[in-house]
């Protein structure tokens, strides 16, 4: 190392095993300070290339700071706050560790110079976030944590295996390459693997089923945490990586839209919203794949905007479910007596991703669609302002409208719990919208953080027709509301989506695996009734027992233990089954190092 | 808590609301017709007068019918959809 740089995850991850010590009366007060101390960090720190340390034969860069890394370090650490304030009074410690670790491997790629240094951050990241969802505690966010994870560990195999490939092909024999833009012009398998990985972190469809189906199984502030850091992370990994990648404009596009009419459909608030986040990532990745300069700045602003109003968004539903302990439509209603406050919050956060003018989506959405427009790709920008009506149709109109009124009367028990949430909630839905608000009235503070600011001054998003044709689109989408309301009137129903394919695509291998098995089976039986004449009737007596003890025993057995282990494995205690994976994660990691260690010797 | 009578000020008057708001949708669609320049409009279907509302109307129609259509075709399923013990159902077929 040249000289000490301290990492900004580190301040995290200190500050989360030192949590344990800390006495119960100063732990509120210590929960706000680390999420600051690491905010402060990253204001203070210079451009450059820092944190370098040399391991064999590579050149691991922990800390690269220029314009784009440090807009996102800076919304990340600032989300750090705000959702660390927002669950401060949950007592368990854990909750609070896992959160900050998941932090921690966020902001860590975000300064990752190098391939390696990447892909720990990243992998840190899917194991650290899955407690989040884990710790609700419930039988369904057992199961969906798991398949959350298997799904990370999925991506996270593609991006490995691209890129050792891509490594290969640039000549160093292992993946110590710097992470710049890949030559997405002549891209190569090995790029498209890699990019598979970011996509499956963006929830690019088809590889976006595990986010509504962990973000609506998490606690109520893990949500908070998931929904900024994953998706967002990996929106930089595109902007880095893949900025003018053609294809990605067409995925974003289709992601777009998609989130907007799976949302429709949904009947869970903080599953809608999550459909909303693959809607708005779409713009993100759009921009990424148009890839001028002032697409980037759009999908860096959109994605600053955006990590502040969906979490304010999962901030208000977030809320609704703690003090309710509900989060379907058709379990709530007429909330605006009991919660008005988290009412006017959620619906802030709701006009900030509608891009109402003077809140935060107006000044950031508007660039991504302007640079489609001046790219000459009409159906670009058109179709994203429709899926624009859609997010206004959703986030702004059915979420407040189906939880703090409507027809639908809450069960008592429902009703009795329902109140306005504790102070530090409140306090962090306070910041988040003043700071909604702000931006969107004030655009220099943001712009002037983005990558190319140059380009960002000279954009004005206030003028008349700008103003015209938003209010125009976002009004008019109130009145088909009003309009079709009854249709829009949510059924207690779950939507089947892509995860559908590995949460009941098994039943496929099972036919399969049964059917020839069958015919087998079938197949023999006939050669026997041929072939047992009277002479043969002896031998096939001993072939049929031996078929029937033998075979059929150890098939049997093997399956009943097949599914005994599987089984045990479903209800295994909590505890003692993330024992195990932690000890694998560690043996893994052991093995990577006496792999690296025995290759250096090798080298030698 | 004043928040909560001004809501319910806004509830007990909901035929003015309802009057005011559509006042101001046609008042936005006219402004845009006779005052704002089209100078910035990017392609030549923008000069159809008040397009984005007609845009913004349509297009929320559109996403409603389309997704509930969608929806219908067998998207939206039961709650315990995912719940069932398919393995032991089918097992007992199967014997």
């Amino acid at each position: 190392m040249n000289s000490f740089w301290l990492h900004p995850s580190l301040i995290l991850i200190l500050g989360s095993l030192l949590l344990l010590l800390v006495p119960a009366r100063l732990k509120r007060g210590y929960l706000l300070l680390i999420p600051i101390l690491l905010f402060a960090r990253i204001l203070t720190m210079a451009h450059g290339e820092f944190g370098q340390v040399h391991i064999l034969q590579w050149t691991l860069v922990f800390g690269r700071v220029d314009a784009l890394s440090s807009v996102f370090g800076y919304i990340m650490s600032l989300m750090c706050i705000l959702s660390t304030l927002y669950g401060a009074h949950v007592k368990d410690d854990w909750q609070h560790i896992a959160s900050w670790f998941y932090v921690a491997g966020s902001v860590g790629c975000i300064y990752a110079g190098d391939f390696i240094t990447l892909f720990l951050f990243w992998e840190m990241m899917a194991f650290s976030s899955v407690f989040l969802i884990w710790f609700r505690g419930r039988r369904e966010s057992l199961f969906a944590g798991y398949r959350y994870l298997l799904v990370h560990v999925a991506g996270g195999v593609a991006l490995l295996g691209g890129m050792v490939w891509h490594c290969q092909t640039q000549g160093s024999w292992f993946f110590g390459e710097a992470f710049n833009n890949l030559a997405v012009h002549h891209a190569t398998p090995a790029t498209y693997l890699i990019m598979i990985g970011f996509i499956l972190n963006a929830a690019v469809p088809p590889l976006h089923g595990w986010l509504p189906d962990a973000y609506g199984e998490a606690t109520f502030n893990g949500s908070v945490f998931l929904c900024a850091f994953t998706t967002k992370t990996a929106v930089y990994a595109l902007c880095r990586g893949f900025a003018g990648m053609e294809i990605l404009v067409v995925l974003g596009v289709i992601m777009a839209l998609y989130g907007v009419i799976y949302a429709v459909l949904e009947n869970d608030c903080r599953r809608l919203l999550a459909y909303h986040i693959i809607s708005q990532v779409g713009y993100m990745v759009a921009g990424v794949g148009l890839g001028t300069q002032m697409a980037i700045n759009g999908a860096c602003a959109h994605a600053f905007a955006h990590i502040l109003y969906k979490g304010l968004l999962f901030m208000g539903c977030g809320a609704v479910l703690h003090m309710t302990g509900e989060s379907k439509f058709t379990e709530l209603g007429g909330l605006w007596k009991k919660m008005p406050w988290t009412f006017v919050f959620t619906l802030i956060g709701g006009l900030s991703i509608s891009a109402f003018p003077l809140f935060s989506g107006f000044v950031s959405k508007s660039m991504i669609v302007s640079a489609g427009f001046e790219e000459h790709k009409y159906w670009v920008g058109l179709l994203l302002l429709l899926a624009s009506s859609g997010t206004f149709l959703h986030t702004g109109l059915k979420v407040p409208y189906f939880i703090w009124f409507g027809k639908n009367q809450p069960k008592q028990e429902t009703w009795d719990r329902a109140a306005e949430p504790p102070w530090n909630m409140n306090a962090a839905m306070i910041i988040a919208s003043v700071l909604c608000i702000f931006i969107g009235c004030y655009t220099p503070y943001l712009y002037k953080m983005l990558p190319y600011p140059a380009v960002a001054a000279e954009y004005h998003p206030y003028n008349a027709y700008h103003i015209f044709e938003t209010l125009q689109i976002l009004l008019f989408t109130g009145l088909g509301f009003f309009l079709l309301l009854k249709k829009l009137v949510p059924d207690p129903t779950i939507s089947l989506d892509m995860d559908w394919f590995y949460r009941k695509g098994w039943r496929v291998f099972l036919w399969v695996a049964r059917k020839p098995v069958q015919a087998a089976d079938t197949f023999i039986g006939e050669l026997y009734r041929v072939a047992g004449l009277v002479p043969l009737m002896l031998s096939a007596r001993v072939a049929g027992l031996f078929d029937n003890e033998v075979i059929d025993g150890a098939v049997d057995g093997f399956a009943e233990s097949i599914r005994g282990i599987g089984r045990r494995l479903r209800f295994a205690q909590r505890g003692q089954m993330q024992q195990n994976l932690a000890f694998a994660f560690a043996v893994a990691a052991v093995l990577i190092l006496a792999f690296l260690w025995y290759s250096n010797a090798l080298a030698r | 808590m004043k928040l909560v009578k001004f809501i319910e000020f806004l509830r007990d008057r909901l035929k003015a609301v309802t009057l005011v708001c559509i006042g101001v949708l046609a008042l936005l669609a006219l402004l845009d017709t006779l005052f704002v320049s089209n100078e910035e409009a990017h392609t030549a279907i923008e000069h159809v007068p008040a397009f984005w509302s007609i845009f913004g109307f349509i297009g929320c129609v559109l996403i409603i019918v389309l997704s509930k259509w969608y929806g219908h075709l067998g998207i939206m399923t039961r709650e315990d959809y995912y719940e069932d013990k398919p393995s032991q159902t089918k097992e007992e077929r199967h014997e």
